[in-house]
């Protein structure tokens, strides 16, 4: 079908594949992209929150006509009982800039916009079309795909896998290991349609200001994971995701679990009336830093959620996804200007750029975190949020009893819960992680 | 190539929630296959509660079966059962599958 030759070949079209698309089409590389949903974001899932900055150093006009929903003015942070929540909130009227931080956004039509960027800036974009395999040469460099839609194979000078967090075509080809059930988190997410006015009494917003919530507590029964609920236009998406290996072990169903994080109290009257018109489900790379495979090879680099480009301590993901994309780009671009082989030395390039972003400093600082959640998600999930919770309850009710017995109360169920020396223990191995 | 657009209900209080997405079924090409087994595995068995679209039921003779119709494509199952490789399983081909409006 196609038997010409591209600069780039690029697997997928989400964030990561679609900016790289854009950054080598308008670099004027001849770019092929490959995706297997009827079009970007049809099979495209996420909270979501864009993240400006990523996709303003692509396309420093996208506020012009992107499909953007809010833009966060409120950041919500609760820890959560079963009956109650303890929040850290932060609102600040400097949210309410020209040109926003964050938004949210629906990726089926985000991806569809982007898409249309991506065709624009001249890429060639195949849809409704599965990549199979990859082609290698004698000398096990990749030099191109199979698809499920045509016999032959289409040739480039590199591969660009933004396969997602199941990429197979990667895997497959044993360029990059299984991921592992305790390095990744099953989310599950519901659309929730709400008129706009309704949306806007409930969350104190005006105009397109929009709040997101990200709970964490006894709402995931003991496993590691959160919750999230997020503001867009006329519609609040709401999910919760925990760590895959976790669920396999317990005793909940993943849709019951969102159920009952919809009818917990503090997020009941939220909902109240919406109408449900979309049930999803997602994978979520969790590992970090230690859980990244190879990232390049002779004639392949690997962007986004398939590289384990994911913060989970901060929520970001589609912001590296952009950016691995972007860089990738970049640097192929740059490769081929100076003329050097698109081999594993050179495109080593791409990483020592990363090492100097915020990509890799972010996930090495945090490389620690996920192995420590995973080993203490009781403590961290379960034990603490009930303590929290009990200790406001404690220290609000006025109920007669005097401030010094509330105080001993407090400190008395802290040290039975965990004890002196566990809490010592926790907050040092939190700090260690953290730096 | 026959192109529909259906809900589906596989069994479960997940039903629901299946009933307001779109999928383009593939008629007669399932996705995921489970591998014959006389006793299921422990992580094939864990399948029957951890999928998100409830595709997975233990039958009358104690086999795990599957329905793929209602599959999200999240990949869980495959996560799950790749150390004992109990499923064979693939993306649906280009077009079919799920079809996320909102995403």
């Amino acid at each position: 079908m196609i038997d010409e030759r591209f600069d780039a070949i690029v697997v997928g079209a989400g964030p990561s594949g679609n900016a790289a698309a854009y950054v080598m089409a308008k670099e004027g590389l001849k770019v092929l992209q490959i995706e297997r949903g009827e079009y970007s974001g049809s099979k495209n899932v996420q909270g979501a929150i864009l993240y400006a900055d990523a996709l303003e150093r692509i396309m420093p006009d996208f506020r012009d006509d992107a499909p953007l929903e809010r833009h966060v003015v409120e950041q919500r942070i609760w820890t959560m009982d079963d009956r109650s929540h303890t929040g850290v909130h932060y609102r600040s009227d400097d949210f309410n800039e020209e040109k926003p931080n964050r938004y949210t956004i629906l990726r089926a039509q985000f991806d569809k916009w982007f898409s249309r960027r991506v065709q624009q800036a001249g890429a060639i974009v195949l849809c409704e079309t599965t990549v199979t395999e990859l082609v290698k040469d004698g000398q096990d460099r990749v030099i191109g795909v199979r698809t499920d839609r045509t016999g032959g194979a289409i040739f480039a000078d590199v591969v660009i896998l933004a396969e997602g967090v199941n990429g197979l075509v990667g895997q497959r080809s044993g360029l990059r290991p299984e991921v592992a059930p305790e390095s990744v988190a099953l989310a599950v997410k519901e659309m929730h349609f709400l008129p706009r006015e309704t949306i806007e009494a409930r969350f104190n917003l005006s105009g397109n200001e929009g709040v997101v919530i990200e709970a964490m507590g006894t709402i995931t029964k003991g496993m590691a994971g959160t919750g999230f609920l997020y503001t867009n236009e006329e519609s609040i998406s709401v999910g919760i995701g925990c760590i895959v290996a976790d669920f396999a072990e317990g005793e909940v169903t993943p849709y019951a679990l969102l159920d009952a994080f919809k009818n917990h109290p503090s997020i009941r009257p939220l909902l109240a009336g919406s109408e449900i018109k979309e049930y999803a489900a997602h994978l979520i790379p969790e590992g970090g830093y230690k859980a990244m495979p190879q990232l390049v090879g002779d004639g392949w680099i690997v962007v986004g959620d398939a590289g384990q480009f994911v913060n989970a301590v901060h929520r970001e993901g589609s912001n590296l996804a952009m950016t691995t994309g972007r860089v990738a780009a970049e640097t192929v671009a740059w490769l081929k200007r100076r003329r050097e082989p698109l081999d594993a030395v050179c495109l080593a390039e791409y990483t020592r750029r990363l090492a100097d972003s915020f990509v890799m400093k972010d996930l090495k600082k945090y490389r620690g975190i996920p192995a420590l959640l995973h080993h203490n998600k009781r403590t961290f999930f379960g034990l603490y949020p009930q303590l929290i919770s009990k200790a406001a309850q404690t220290w609000l009710r006025v109920d007669g009893v005097d401030k010094v017995s509330k105080e001993k109360a407090i400190l008395r169920s802290f040290r039975e819960g965990r004890s002196l020396f566990g809490m010592i223990g926790d907050a040092l191995k939190l700090a260690r992680a953290w730096r | 190539m026959t192109t529909m657009t259906q809900t589906n209900a596989p069994q479960g209080r997940v039903e629901e929630k299946l009933y307001q997405n779109r999928y383009v079924v593939d008629s007669g090409r399932p996705h995921i296959r489970i591998r014959p087994h006389q006793t299921p595995s422990k992580a094939l068995l864990a399948m029957t509660r951890l999928c998100p679209a409830g595709c997975y039921s233990l039958s009358d003779a104690g086999q795990v079966e599957i329905s793929p119709d209602g599959c999200v494509e999240c990949g869980t199952c495959r996560i799950v059962t790749a150390k004992g490789g109990e499923i064979e399983w693939n993306y649906p081909r280009g077009g079919f599958g799920v079809l996320y409006k909102f995403g």
